[in-house]
């Protein structure tokens, strides 16, 4: 394997006097899914948001593609090929469908028409949408919205946190099986943050699994998957 | 009368009538309680110079009534009305049909204003003084309605476009055309200047700072007397001339009623500062409108709906922070400029906080982010406040009542709805009933 598209070495983040992230290092291969569980509060959200540079990581080293982008404002990180679909999914309410999907691709600069094709043929249900405003879709199509507003950027790397938060689970399957669409035909890596880690280690190549701020284990989806302790802590296996 | 609707109501819905009186009779008993004190005791000097206490029951006893039969035939009246929630969208739909028109008439009104019969000076400097605010609305819509940045202190981008002006022409004798710009660069270079430390606020916190900076802006141009003049304010500000023809009575070649063979007459002075003020705030308008449909603009609305997601899709938030505020204020500015060439005098007390609230409350009003909308609330707020100019103190209580009423009947302003500014196909409105309420 040739140098990791993304590389965290050694961070460490803190909101004010409290400590999110100690010694964190992860790694991210061109063309893989990568999945980063772990409980409430264990510093997933601070990883992916640490990744864009907001907050900013106290030490440690962060590289996108062999540049370093550490010390980098977030606007700047957010225009080297990599995009982020929030927590929460942050669509814009009184924006149209449309304008929303137009928003992701104003930064990047790429011609909007060819990439719109691409993500109505992934997600067919903003074709119909497109004139309605983001806040009056229903949870798992402002979902759909919001990954699709990241892909107009057309990015090499695809940030998800908690795509899966408050949909129904027949929504959440239509939305991993997109996210391996995006990765199997386009090629696109995705680092995925997911509480729902028994989907998310079934769809992702390797995995992390975060606990009170540290990497306590990481191997591959299926490995996760059939340990014990992450079976007891994630699983909800005998409880 | 009150006897009839309680019957209709009766047959519909037998409980209405009875939860009404008892409505109505709490709000007679607050009434009461508040009234008893403030109204119904009263204390004057009596004839040997004491104070004796004066008692008013039948005023107390009028305006109890007026609370409990108001009160009653609000809840009757709701109660008739029912569940008519669904007709909002209809209703957009009629406001957004009639928006197609009334706009382009509302343009022809004021076009051809100055050569109505029976336009006179006072209609002139009305219609200057609305479109001042027109101006004034759209300019602190671009930071209010687009951007989302609650700005109180507009009314120092004002002051600072006057001063600019006053300043330039007095000190350096520059003309009303080069001083324009100047004023409006000045101004918007102090709408940076507040943005950066505003950065990182939102909402209330927002306001407060933008509040303190008005009150800044104006209590330097008080004690700054060596420069300002201080509270005795800048006089003789040079009049605007037509493109280097004077206005002035003689009649000489070289004025404006000389070189085209006219009568002199003082109203031409009046319609040419119209006209001005006209062109002015369509240049604002134009620029507004334009500037929605540019990334930049696009920007702004995605700042004021989610300032974290811009920042997820790589929006430059400083930048389009800024932008928002050295538009808004530049606006402000030509507006400034615009006022000190119109009055010749200007002082701090025209730049008071009341100017701010006037301005911002007829953007609420308008329905933030509408620009027909704003058009017609000033209109109304600062026509409206003329008419009522026989009604001396009473003036205050009229205009605060207006204000109350629209906002319990719409209360996301006369036109909440927004057009998307891209589509495929046909454009569709989007419903003041989907627009969150105080959320621009």
């Amino acid at each position: 394997m040739s140098a990791p598209m993304l590389a965290v070495d050694a961070v460490s983040t803190s909101y004010g006097a409290v400590q999110a992230l100690r010694d964190v290092s992860i790694e991210v291969a061109q063309g893989e899914i990568v999945t980063l569980v772990g409980a409430n509060g264990a510093g997933k959200s601070t990883l992916l948001m640490t990744i864009c540079g907001d907050p900013r990581a106290r030490a440690g080293r962060i590289a996108f593609e062999g540049r370093d982008v550490t010390q980098l404002p977030t606007h700047e990180i957010m225009r080297m090929g990599l995009a982020q679909v929030p927590e929460g999914r942050r669509v814009f309410p009184r924006m149209s469908v449309m304008e929303n999907l137009l928003m992701g691709a104003q930064v990047a600069g790429h011609d909007p028409p060819p990439l719109l094709d691409q993500v109505f043929a992934l997600f067919p249900r903003l074709r119909e949408r497109q004139a309605q405003r983001g806040g009056t879709l229903s949870g798992g199509e402002q979902q759909m919205l919001a990954i699709g507003r990241a892909l107009m950027s057309k990015p090499r790397l695809l940030l998800l946190d908690e795509p899966s938060l408050g949909l129904a689970p027949l929504i959440v399957r239509q939305i991993f099986s997109a996210i391996r669409d995006l990765n199997e035909k386009e090629g696109l890596t995705v680092l995925l943050v997911e509480q729902n880690a028994n989907q998310a280690l079934r769809l992702a190549h390797r995995g992390y699994v975060l606990v009170n701020g540290r990497i306590t284990l990481a191997g591959s989806g299926r490995e996760l998957l059939a340990m014990p302790e992450v079976r007891d802590a994630y699983l909800g296996g005998g409880h | 009368m009150t006897g009839e609707v309680a019957a209709i109501t009766m047959a519909n819905r037998p409980s209405v009538t009875a939860a009404a009186m008892k409505d109505a009779a709490i709000t007679a008993l607050v009434a009461a309680g508040l009234f008893i004190p403030i109204v119904g005791l009263r204390t004057d000097v009596g004839a040997d110079g004491a104070l004796m206490i004066r008692q008013r029951w039948a005023d107390v006893a009028i305006l109890v009534l007026i609370a409990f039969f108001g009160r009653l035939g609000l809840v009757t009246w709701r109660g008739l009305r029912g569940e008519a929630k669904p007709r909002t969208a209809a209703r957009t739909e009629v406001l957004r049909r009639a928006g197609t028109f009334v706009a382009p008439l509302l343009l022809g009104a004021a076009v051809v204003l100055p050569f109505i019969p029976g336009t006179g000076r006072y209609e002139l400097d009305l219609g200057i003084l609305v479109l001042t605010y027109v101006m004034l609305g759209w300019g602190l819509n671009i930071v209010v309605g687009l951007a989302g940045l609650l700005d109180l202190g507009y009314v120092a981008f004002y002051a600072v476009g006057a001063y600019s002006y006053a300043l330039l022409a007095t000190t350096f004798g520059l003309s009303f055309w080069v001083c324009l710009p100047l004023a409006g660069i000045l101004a918007a270079f102090w709408g940076i200047l507040l943005g950066f430390p505003v950065l990182r606020l939102r909402g209330d916190y927002l306001a407060i700072v933008t509040l303190a900076f008005g009150e800044i802006i104006r209590v330097v141009l008080i004690n700054w007397v060596s420069l300002t003049g201080g509270p005795n304010g800048i006089t003789g500000i040079p009049r605007p001339s037509f493109f280097g023809l004077p206005f002035s009575m003689s009649g000489e070649p070289d004025t404006f009623a000389g070189f085209f063979g006219i009568e002199p007459s003082p109203v031409h002075r009046v319609i040419f500062l119209y006209y001005l003020i006209l062109i002015l705030a369509l240049l604002t308008n134009w620029v507004s409108i334009r500037m929605r449909r540019q990334p930049l603009g696009r920007a702004w609305e995605a700042l004021r709906e989610d300032e974290i997601a811009c920042r997820a899709l790589g929006i430059n938030v400083t930048n389009t922070k800024l932008t928002a505020f050295a538009m808004g204020a530049m606006f402000g500015g030509f507006a400034g400029a615009f006022f000190a060439t119109r009055q010749g005098f200007i002082s701090p007390e025209s730049f008071t906080f009341i100017e701010s609230a006037i301005i911002l409350a007829i953007v609420v009003l308008g329905g933030m982010g509408s620009q027909i909308g704003i058009a017609i609330a000033a209109l109304v707020m600062i026509g409206g406040f003329e008419l009522f100019r026989d009604l001396d103190e009473y003036r205050m209580l009229v205009f605060g009542g207006a204000m109350v009423l629209i906002m319990v009947v719409r209360p996301r302003g006369l036109v909440g709805s927004r057009t998307p500014t891209v589509a495929l196909g046909a454009r569709r409105a989007i419903g003041a009933e989907h627009v969150g309420e105080g959320r621009g």
